[in-house]
């Protein structure tokens, strides 16, 4: 049962992938990583980490996926319904298979023998978060304020600045 | 029961095809969207080994899970700062494909 969850989901995970890589069409390539990404939520629900796949869900399904949206819908060109790919594809086609190739070998020939998959509890996550992760923790909350301030000052367009310099001289 | 390294095997197979749409890519949106895939591989070999090697080494579940929690939070921000600059280069030069963004090219 699990083998059988586990191999739609790799399924999908690979086809939502591959979906993003290969097609022609920009929303279609964002749907397609909806898909991926909700499966990759499935597969944490398989490994027994079910607040990661709430955290998946709710940041990639919901915000990821939404900020991209935006970011196609505000940048549309006349190219868009059918964009093409860097003339270069065949030769990263070629880098890709050849780093797989490094990948599986040595994950095959490294392979740990580890224990079955096991639960973490929400109260075991919240409590090493708050002692032994602490500091990574605020930083991390400090990042998201930095990238968050640059990205307004980055979008602003030059016509908000323009008032706003209005307004400081007319003061 | 299913083996840590089925889990390696996905997460490879999704970081290299990431790795191919960050290369093969010519929109800036695109790269983005691998660059999610690519984050994403990452993640599923962080908790699988963390969900899978419970009580041996001496890091446990929890650091597992946490690192891939912050590697989202990271990912969040990442994409609202590309998005921003996304739109001003599209504003400034009205396109966002990363072939034509050439101007400090030698």
């Amino acid at each position: 049962m699990a083998w059988l969850v586990f191999i739609l989901l790799a399924v999908l995970t690979i086809g939502g992938a591959l979906g993003v890589v290969l097609t022609r069409n920009v929303v279609h390539a964002a749907l397609a990583l909806l898909v991926s990404l909700v499966a990759v939520a499935g597969v944490y629900l398989v490994l027994f980490a079910e607040f990661l796949a709430l955290v998946q869900v709710l940041i990639y399904g919901g915000a990821i996926i939404i900020v991209l949206l935006f970011a196609i819908m505000l940048t549309r060109g006349s190219e868009y319904p059918r964009i093409s790919d860097n003339k270069q594809w065949p030769l990263a086609a070629i880098a890709s298979l050849a780093f797989l190739g490094v990948l599986v070998p040595s994950f095959l020939i490294n392979s740990v023998e580890g224990t079955e998959a096991q639960n973490a509890s929400f109260s075991g996550i919240g409590e090493s978060l708050f002692t032994t992760w602490a500091v990574p923790f605020e930083i991390a909350s400090l990042v998201l304020l930095v990238a968050l301030i640059g990205a307004i000052i980055i979008a602003r367009s030059d016509d908000d600045e323009a008032q706003s310099d209005d307004r400081e001289e007319g003061n | 029961m299913i083996d840590l390294v089925w889990f390696q095997l996905l997460s490879a197979a999704l970081f290299v095809i990431g790795l191919y749409g960050v290369m093969a890519r010519r929109s800036a949106v695109l790269i983005i969207m691998s660059i999610e895939l690519m984050l994403n591989a990452v993640n599923i070999n962080l908790i699988a080994a963390a969900s899978h090697m419970e009580g041996i080494g001496r890091f446990s579940n929890f650091d597992g899970q946490l690192i891939a929690i912050f590697i989202i939070t990271v990912a969040a921000a990442e994409v609202g700062l590309a998005l921003a600059i996304i739109l001003r280069m599209f504003r400034n030069r009205s396109t966002v494909n990363v072939d034509e963004i050439n101007l400090m090219k030698w």
